[in-house]
């Protein structure tokens, strides 16, 4: 529909040079055959971004022999089986019964959700206010004013986690966090907090003041104001910062893997370890893969709209 | 874009009628609470030091006296400030965190970057001096991985151009749009882990892997991807490709949207075909955007750690290895944690200052670019 109004358009506005029919034709014909690569590449890349992906939703319903005989199309080459689902306890017939894998499976799955979502909450409520502050009011704390403020924020994101783990490790002893939910809570938030009071930042600049202005005259205090006016309206980019954080942070690894041992282990750490070991079951692997990626994967097909806010603010002026 | 940074309220909002009896008591609780605090920290480092009987069982109680300073010095703030110190609140927190949690770790990381100490010895930390700096310097390992992180640095102008392509695509005349970016961007919503584990290990396996079946039929015979240096090194390039390209293709593609229309369709008018009107109108209109791109990425890819640390450990023969994946073995399998450390603080600056030369860099040239 809008392409056929580009187009109408687009011809709209080339009234006045005269082209022979011949030469109608021959740029219809350029213009099919350049949609027709356009479509191609598209669904070319649409492939290699989703394939892996398939690829490992089948194999987690595969047994030995289609692996080894590379069978692709589940019901036409090879009748899917459970057996994948069945070792971590997840398919239809063991999944009323114990099963020690799933228990291990449910705990991290919940410490992965509890840590992302608790770090992303707080990096989102530390991040906006700050951002709020820094855009709206001039800090002055003994040489520093909002510039240098903003870049300490931001410079964090420079900060590669190899530099922190090891003292992080000394310190979390000391203070006896280590292999706690809320130690990587902690971490996390350190981790996202850049990214968040950067998007924050660009939300908060897009606010006009006069909404503020005539709060504050109307007999807001700076925190009311803050609270009934720019909070409701900022809530997209709030989202948008949210989901951001729980993507990044469920998806975190280096940490994980060094600050816990049993209790706060998160998904990837139980997804590498069983990498690690030699002879893997193709099809335990797969399924185990599947669950780690799938909520995620559901976050990105129905709320896209606000990781692609998210990435984008600030980067365009 | 707008420039709304002083907010006007200063004029609306009398600050200075704080009565000086409030303005003491601020003062008083923000000198307590220091005091307090100190008292706290001095009452265990004795005890943790071994000049007193009694403490605490570790260092916990510290962490709560710190988060009460916080408080107290907040309130004080509001005390005597008034509604300056209201305004105060909102950096506040962020400030008191970052800083406790950055600061803390950096100056221990500083010391122990200068001991001898590794888990696995029964001698403990000891002061050893510039030894692990020394040991550094001779480590052919790490300077062999700083080199792959140059060309995995390299590799994001690769990942640049593709993502612009894949920009250009989905900004065209197209229809099912959504649908092509969501699917475009999905790789990015995958954790490197699993990622590792569904491209490195499976897709790409030897024996079975469809990507190996494939390289067979194109008439690769021996399709090993990760067993000679350079040919594992692509492997771990196109992996971190795959994960990344999306970032940078929403960035680029947020930039195509952003740009004037009219200066597109005055370009058609002209009647510049395809090629022309992308090298002269768009690619110099796009290049802040693809500034900001392109250093993002690096900063991320500076990072590179959890598919190589997954697929390859770094090898074959260190030709994967990833600094942080070196870091990471020292830990994790020699528990070399004075020497890791080292290392980590030594890349940590060098990439300070890299990522520092390049944001002047880039500015400058942008300047000159757009005078």
């Amino acid at each position: 529909m809008a392409s056929t109004m580009k187009a109408q358009s687009g011809m709209a506005t080339r009234p006045y040079t005269y082209r022979e029919p011949q030469s109608e034709l021959a740029s219809n014909t350029k213009r099919i055959a350049g949609k027709v690569a356009i479509y191609t590449l598209l669904i070319l890349w649409t492939f290699i971004a989703l394939f892996p992906i398939y690829w490992t939703i089948t194999t987690s319903f595969k047994v030995a022999v289609d692996v080894t005989q590379g069978h692709m199309i589940p019901w036409v080459d090879y009748t899917p089986d459970w057996r994948g689902w069945r070792s971590i306890g997840l398919s239809p017939d063991t999944i009323f019964s114990t099963s020690t894998v799933r228990e291990e499976f449910m705990k991290r799955f919940l410490n992965s959700a509890i840590m992302a979502i608790g770090a992303s909450l707080l990096a989102v409520i530390l991040g906006s206010l700050a951002a709020y502050g820094l855009v709206r009011f001039d800090y002055k704390f003994a040489i520093w004013r909002n510039r240098d403020i903003s870049f300490f924020f931001l410079s964090q994101l420079i900060l590669p986690p190899v530099v922190l783990a090891m003292p992080f490790l000394v310190l979390y002893k000391e203070l006896a966090l280590l292999d706690t939910r809320i130690g990587l809570i902690v971490v996390y938030t350190l981790m996202v907090l850049p990214i968040v009071i950067w998007i924050m930042r660009d939300q908060f600049r897009g606010i006009p003041v006069e909404l503020e202005q005539a709060a504050l005259v109307d007999g807001c205090s700076t925190w009311g104001a803050f609270m009934r006016i720019v909070l409701p309206i900022s809530l997209p980019g709030m989202v948008a910062a949210f989901i951001l954080s729980v993507v990044l942070c469920w998806n975190e690894y280096f940490f994980a893997a060094l600050l816990t041992s049993t209790n706060a282990n998160t998904l990837p750490v139980m997804v590498a370890s069983q990498t690690g070991s030699q002879g893997i079951n193709w099809w335990s692997m797969a399924a185990l893969s599947t669950a780690a990626i799938a909520p995620l994967a559901i976050v990105g097909i129905f709320l896209e709209r606000y990781i692609v806010k998210g990435l984008t603010a600030g980067a365009v002026k | 874009m707008q420039t709304s940074q002083i907010a006007a309220p200063q004029d609306l909002i009398a600050t200075h009628d704080i009565p000086p009896a409030r303005r003491s008591a601020g003062k008083w609780l923000i000198t307590l609470a220091t005091l307090a605090l100190a008292a706290i920290v001095l009452y265990q480092g004795l005890y943790a030091a071994g000049q007193t009987e009694t403490g605490f069982a570790n260092w916990r109680p510290v962490l709560y006296a710190y988060l009460a300073w916080g408080v107290a010095l907040g309130w004080g703030q509001v005390l005597m400030r008034g509604e300056g110190g209201k305004r105060a609140l909102f950096v506040l927190p962020a400030i008191l965190f970052t800083v406790a949690v950055v600061i803390f770790p950096t100056v221990a990381g500083l010391y122990i970057a200068f001991t001898d100490w590794n888990l696995a010895s029964f001698d403990g930390r000891s002061f050893n001096g510039l030894a692990n700096f020394w040991a550094l310097m001779h480590d052919s390992y790490f300077w062999n991985a700083l080199r792959n992180m140059g060309y995995y640095v390299l590799a994001v102008l690769v990942q640049y151009a593709i993502a612009f392509g894949l920009a250009l695509l989905l900004n065209a005349e197209i229809r099912a749009r959504k649908f092509f970016r969501v699917a475009f961007l999905m790789p990015f919503m995958l954790s490197p882990v699993a990622v590792g584990w569904m491209v490195g290990k499976s897709l790409m396996e030897y024996r079975f892997g469809p990507a190996a079946t494939l390289a067979r039929h194109l008439g690769w015979e021996n399709p090993a991807f990760f067993a000679s240096p350079w040919i594992a090194r692509f492997s771990i390039m196109a992996m971190d490709a795959w994960v990344w390209i999306p970032f940078v293709m929403i960035l680029l593609l947020a930039g195509l949207q952003a740009l004037p229309k009219e200066i597109l369709e005055a370009a058609k008018v002209d009647g510049a075909n395809g090629w022309r009107s992308f090298w002269q109108i768009i690619f110099p209109l796009m290049l802040p955007v693809s500034i900001t791109a392109i250093i993002i990425r690096i900063i991320f890819q500076l990072k590179l750690a959890d598919i190589v640390i997954t697929v390859t450990s770094g090898g074959p023969g260190g030709s994967t290895d990833t600094v942080s994946s070196f870091i990471f073995r020292e830990y994790r399998d020699r528990s070399n944690v004075g020497y890791g450390t080292m290392v980590a603080e030594f890349y940590f600056i060098l990439i300070a200052l890299f990522v520092a030369l390049l944001l002047w860099g880039s500015s400058r040239w942008m300047k000159r670019v757009t005078g």
